[in-house]
């Protein structure tokens, strides 16, 4: 599946079928500071994204830039803690 | 397609959860008396999806508005943030005032935070809280409305109660009263709503929003306080609701109001604007840059006060006219 990702604009690869809350875990986001949108449609944390999808997975956070992998602070506030 | 508010343990259609983002937010214009149906409302219009939500909630439930946009001249973010808004007001048909500072000023937030010392965030919420005052009562709007969500004031509230900054607790509501002939009400209608159910509600109304957030602001505080309130809220849904909501319930009877009842209010030496010193913060941020303007120099080389205050000139756009 292509998941494209923002703050900053990326996209990644990741092997599907998987449910929505298993690709918020590998990619270490809570699911309260995101939206997953597939078609122009919102998509709940237990459905399934197959291998030919593409998702986009917006932050909602205001407040800041940066994402995961990033030293600011808007990656801490979005990511699961550890 | 459902969405979930494990806060309410339970999931929404889209036809559903619609409904249920406009009886929140009734239910706290009703609840905060903030404005009623005959009363002209200014909105505070950033570009963002609580901001630009917010006007489309007003709207659709039949409010007369108006949008106010402060252009804050910030490389790479403000040109996009005021198109994004204006297109949203075109679409729309609703009327729009455009502030820039640069216009303004001779200067954008930035300036304002370099030639003063200030962090970007500072800066900008004092020129956005005299501006919207400002513009608001010249334009004969008794209240300004603002897009901050549960989340905001949640973790507002926690930056407030872990520096024990007893006086902002005190003045912690949706709704701030006019405590001066030249104040206008300030509310914040969408406070009862997460940050998450703002941003689906744009989503599905399709509202074209900046995702992107401001550049200066990757340090703010209120980021820190707002991660950790959602880990709290990920292992114990409801936390964030309870914890702010709990909080206004506890307030003394008209705790805003109250709390202003024993502040004495002058009215700024240099612009007239109300202040509780004898110069506001806004003449005080933009000083350098006015007089750097007057005296055709680099704003960075001038650190005295400032000789005058340019006057307020809003350009007003309506699409019906």
């Amino acid at each position: 599946m292509l998941i494209k990702c923002h703050h900053p604009t990326r996209d990644v690869i990741m092997k599907g079928p998987k449910q929505v809350r298993a690709v918020l875990g590998e990619l270490k986001l809570l699911p309260e500071t995101v939206l997953v949108i597939r078609n122009d449609t919102l998509v709940t944390e237990d459905e399934l994204v197959a291998d030919e999808d593409t998702i986009e997975i917006r932050p909602v956070i205001s407040g800041g830039a940066g994402w995961s992998g990033g030293p600011d602070r808007l990656s801490w506030a979005v990511s699961r803690a550890v | 397609m459902a969405i979930k508010l494990p806060r309410h343990h339970t999931a929404l259609c889209a036809a559903c959860f619609d409904r249920y983002v406009v009886d929140q937010v009734e239910r706290g214009i009703r609840s905060y008396r903030m404005f009623r149906r005959d009363e002209r409302i200014l909105v505070a219009v950033s570009g963002g999806k609580d901001s630009l939500g917010l006007w489309d909630l007003l709207n659709r439930m039949g409010y007369t508005t108006t949008g106010v946009h402060v252009q804050q001249g910030i490389d790479g973010y403000s040109n996009k943030s005021e198109t994004t808004t204006r297109a949203f007001a075109e679409a729309n048909r609703l009327p729009l005032v455009v502030y820039d500072l640069n216009h303004e000023y001779g200067g954008g937030v930035t300036a304002m935070a370099e030639t003063t010392r200030r962090s970007a965030c500072s800066a900008c919420g004092t020129v956005k809280r005299y501006a919207f005052n400002k513009i608001g009562r010249e334009l004969g709007f008794p209240v300004v409305a603002t897009g901050h969500n549960l989340d905001d004031e949640a973790a507002r509230l926690l930056g407030n109660l872990l520096r024990w900054q007893v006086d902002y607790l005190a003045k912690q509501s949706p709704a701030l009263p006019a405590s001066h002939a030249k104040l206008i009400r300030k509310v914040k209608p969408l406070f009862r709503l997460t940050e998450q159910e703002v941003a689906a509600y744009a989503v599905l109304r399709k509202i074209e929003y900046v995702i992107d957030e401001c550049p200066m602001s990757h340090d703010a505080n209120s980021l820190q306080y707002k991660a950790v309130l959602n880990q709290l809220e990920h292992q114990s849904p409801g936390t964030k609701q309870f914890f702010y909501l709990e909080f206004l319930r506890r307030q003394p009877l008209g705790g805003a109001e109250a709390s202003t009842e024993n502040v004495v209010l002058n009215e700024c030496a240099r612009c007239g604007e109300p202040t509780t010193g004898t110069l506001c913060g806004h003449c005080r941020l933009v000083a350098p840059l006015t007089q750097a303007r007057q005296a055709g120099s680099d704003p960075a080389m001038n650190s005295g006060p400032a000789a005058s205050v340019a006057p307020i000139t809003p350009v007003t756009i309506d699409w019906n006219a």
